[in-house]
């Protein structure tokens, strides 16, 4: 018998902004514990929260880049829990009347883990649907120590999005492909950096297996909080595996809340009773609902930005870049732009994409910004490689000089004196020295060993201190040593 | 999400003062565990009975057709009431941790969480 897995992801994105999601403290990773702080986010008694707007928008924007309906009123909850992390004993989050409903995302081939593209090829373009996006506050941060636990609040209600998908995925391979979309189409929207490291993207997975081609859902199992996409997909590919043997072997899955331990590459229990998921939700007294028509939806539609795969396949169409040179440069807007910029100085945008793909990048690892070289040299760069002027050895050795201090192109290379030699006259008279200079290969060409005349171009090579074009060299090796 | 709102049951009801007043049942005990209250089985009854009271008023509210009434000051609450992305100034630590009853290394120190 054969066993599938239904999926479904709760994506929890921490927004960019300046300030914390209900009062004015910093939205600050890293800073000295406990020291973003006011009544507000402390939840001291009498203090008031306002709705940041910008968190608002970012919210409305995520919805508009991923089609979701944006209704006309959303409102603010309560969820009340006991837990040291959050010090008001609840945490503001939307129930009923979030900010957007729906939506879905599109999964390119692309997106799947590299060693799964292969299989991926069937189930490209599916579309994973949406339930809902909200907006909540995040909580503190808790350290767990030998005999008590310490708390930093700095975190403690920072905007924080909730993507809620439905639970259409089947595979721990669709799902990293759908938090790579995501994260892609987040930073697009310029509404999170989506940065792992920094806790930016966290994920609730829940899981259940039911025999191919049955309807009924099983029984789900929750694993909170993973901090990044290979973590998802290796918690998932776990528990799907031990919930078929589990069921397979005439068991029954519990309903449980799991946590991760990727160290083991096993899942744990966690200890929270059942009984606290009653969260008894009520409308936020202390705010007003927001009517999300006019200023907020313009301002969230006016920023709506070109989205990666619309991206990728204009500059596979406008430039003639194959797919995975389009995905590649539009894997985030600012290197797609420098490409961008390159290419219309250039007579030559597939020379272009080449050079900022094999060379410029690899150069460049270490600045995340593409500044170090201005675009119209790359372009120009590409062109004299392209016309066969410079070699793509000395393009390479020119790059590197352009990398240190940006110049034109032409002139690094006149000044080194690089330039590919590919004018026949000049060559040929090197390569009748060559013939002069050494009987032996010639007569061993002559005899019909072809590689002989490896020699010879060597010496052509050496003469012009690698300067002449190879490729004209053979052939006016070849032409010369057919003469009588 | 939550599954299930304010454990309540409003099957049945009394005439009082006059009016028609339905009884609601309210689930003491499990309430009492989601506040962390420890209450004895005598304070369960009295809290449950003086509960159901003020829980059968509202909901005599609830009879009121209010659909097409609009709130006061619903008008103006049209008007978002948001606030710019701006940094205001916070607490200093130590204002921070002041009533805080154990702390080390700017931190607040609570009895060990269990995961």
């Amino acid at each position: 018998m054969t066993y599938e897995a239904v999926i479904g992801l709760e994506v929890h994105v921490q927004l960019k902004t300046e300030t914390k999601l209900f009062c004015g403290c910093r939205n600050e990773f890293g800073a000295e514990p406990n020291s973003h702080l006011c009544p507000v986010c402390l939840g001291l008694p009498g203090a008031l929260p306002v709705p940041n707007e910008e968190a608002v928008i970012q919210t409305i924007l995520t919805g508009l880049m991923l089609g979701s309906t944006i209704p006309p009123r959303a409102k603010f909850d309560r969820k009340n829990y006991f837990y040291p992390d959050m010090p008001k004993n609840y945490q503001i989050s939307q129930y009923d009347q979030p900010l957007c409903l729906g939506g879905g995302v599109t999964l390119p081939v692309l997106s799947f883990p590299k060693d799964a593209q292969k299989e991926a090829q069937a189930l490209a373009n599916k579309k994973v649907r949406l339930v809902r996006i909200h907006l909540e506050e995040d909580v503190g941060k808790s350290f767990h120590l030998e005999s008590c636990s310490g708390i930093d609040f700095n975190r403690a209600g920072t905007p924080l999005m909730e993507i809620v998908t439905e639970a259409d995925l089947t595979t721990p391979e669709e799902a990293f492909a759908l938090l790579t979309t995501l994260r892609e189409i987040l930073r697009y929207g310029k509404v999170s950096d989506v940065d792992m490291e920094k806790g930016q993207l966290r994920c609730d997975v829940n899981i259940s297996v039911r025999l191919a081609g049955t309807e009924a859902f099983g029984t789900k199992r929750e694993i909170k909080n993973l901090n990044s996409i290979s973590a998802v997909r290796r918690s998932l590919k776990h528990e799907i595996q031990s919930q078929i043997e589990l069921v397979s072997s005439g068991g029954a899955v519990v309903q449980q809340t799991l946590r991760w331990d990727d160290a083991r590459g096993e899942t744990i229990p966690m200890r929270t009773k059942e009984q606290a998921h009653d969260y008894r939700y009520f409308p936020d007294p202390d705010l007003l609902p927001i009517y999300t028509e006019g200023r907020l939806r313009e301002e969230a539609a006016r920023r709506v930005p070109e989205l990666p795969e619309e991206k990728k396949s204009r500059l596979a169409e406008t430039y003639g870049l194959s797919e995975y040179q389009a995905s590649v440069l539009a894997s985030g807007p600012p290197l797609a732009d420098y490409f961008e910029q390159a290419a219309r100085s250039s007579r030559n945008p597939v020379a272009v994409a080449n050079l900022t793909l094999n060379d410029y990048l690899a150069l460049r690892q270490d600045s995340p910004e593409p500044v170090s070289v201005p675009p119209e040299y790359l372009g120009e760069l590409a062109d004299l490689v392209s016309d066969g002027r410079l070699n793509s050895r000395q393009g390479r050795e020119v790059l590197a000089i352009l990398i240190q201090t940006p110049r034109p192109p032409k002139e690094i290379a006149r000044e080194r004196g690089l330039a590919q030699i590919s004018d026949t006259q000049a060559l040929e008279a090197f390569c009748r020295e060559a013939i002069s200079a050494s009987p032996k290969s010639v007569a061993d060409y002559k005899a019909g060993k072809a590689a002989a005349i490896n020699a010879l171009k060597g010496f052509v090579m050496k003469k012009t201190r690698g300067q002449a074009n190879p490729q004209r060299i053979h052939e006016l090796l070849e032409l010369l040593l057919r003469e009588p | 999400m939550a599954k299930r709102a304010f454990p309540l049951l409003p099957e049945t009801g009394a005439f009082r003062y006059g009016y028609f007043v339905p009884t609601v049942a309210i689930d003491v005990a499990y309430v009492a565990e989601l506040a962390r209250f420890r209450l004895s089985p005598e304070e369960i009854e009295t809290f449950g009975s003086q509960l159901e009271q003020v829980l059968a008023y509202v909901k005599k509210l609830e009879e009121v057709e209010v659909r097409e009434v609009a709130l006061i000051g619903e008008e103006e609450s049209f008007q978002n009431r948001l606030r710019p992305d701006r940094p205001l100034p916070e607490l200093t630590r130590s204002e921070v941790l002041e009533n805080a009853p154990q702390k080390a290394d700017g931190l607040f120190l609570v009895p060990r969480i269990l995961e």
